[in-house]
């Protein structure tokens, strides 16, 4: 499954999207809120789910080259997030599921 | 040596926005070198943790990177409070991070863990009251 096929099958709010990130593969999902723990395990092209809402999750995004991050439980997104997420071209999404409930909705879309 | 690229970053402190800023540059040069994945992977992490570490204890510092074929070389100095008991900062879980950082998602006591998982040496020379310096390489081959 491609990034670009989340809008319109999820419930996700898109946030922020490019061309580059919307031709991304997501090979896996993961959920950690903790940076450190989430940059040392997460796999590239991973969808990442978390509440971490801030200038260091797209940093760490970027780092690993996650596919995409979407925002779970409604957390609030800043502005200065939003611009970043633009700069850098991540794709990024909001959800007001919870963090397990929005990645099992993922995982089963790319265990098919 | 003529193909040695050496880089330089200052780090401010500027409440976290800008740190990944240096590790960011770091990995697109790598990348833009043809540097394997999983090198340039390594480099990325180890260093974003650094210049983390830099902000959070530090106020701050410097780093200077050496791209080699052989190798990356990260020296990272700062003029912090030193690391008193080094033995206790490595282990995994262990931080001294203040409750504002945990908010950012930071003081999970893995940032140093992290930086010897993914160098392939690591060195830190730290005086307390003076500062820190910490060398870390990544091989390329």
């Amino acid at each position: 499954m491609k990034v670009k096929e989340i809008p319109g099958n999820f419930p996700f709010k898109v946030l922020n999207s490019s061309e580059s990130a919307d031709e991304k593969e997501i090979g896996s999902v993961y959920c950690c809120d903790l940076l450190s723990i989430a940059m040392s395990r997460m796999s590239e092209e991973a969808a990442w789910v978390t509440v971490m809402s801030n200038l260091n999750t797209l940093a760490v995004a970027s780092l690993t080259d996650v596919s995409c991050v979407i925002l779970a439980e409604g957390v609030a997104v800043e502005d200065n997030m939003l611009s970043k997420a633009k700069e850098q071209g991540i794709a990024l999404f909001s959800t007001e599921l919870p963090v397990f409930e929005a990645a099992s909705m993922i995982g089963k879309a790319i265990a098919k | 040596m003529s193909d040695s690229i050496k880089l330089n970053y200052q780090i401010t402190d500027e409440d976290f926005t800008r740190a990944g800023e240096a590790s960011g540059d770091v990995k697109k040069r790598l990348r833009q070198m043809g540097c394997s994945p999983e090198v340039i992977r390594k480099v990325a992490i180890a260093m974003y943790e650094g210049e983390i570490n830099m902000v959070i204890h530090a106020d701050g510092g410097e780093i200077d990177v050496e791209i080699t074929p052989e190798e990356i070389t990260m020296v990272l100095k700062d003029k912090g409070p030193g690391i008193p008991d080094i033995e206790k900062a490595m282990q995994a879980g262990y931080s001294t991070a203040p409750d504002n950082v945990r908010a950012l998602g930071f003081g999970a006591g893995m940032g140093l863990p992290n930086m010897k998982k993914y160098s392939d040496e690591m060195h830190i020379d730290t005086v307390v009251g003076v500062g820190t310096t910490v060398t870390m390489k990544v091989y390329q081959q």
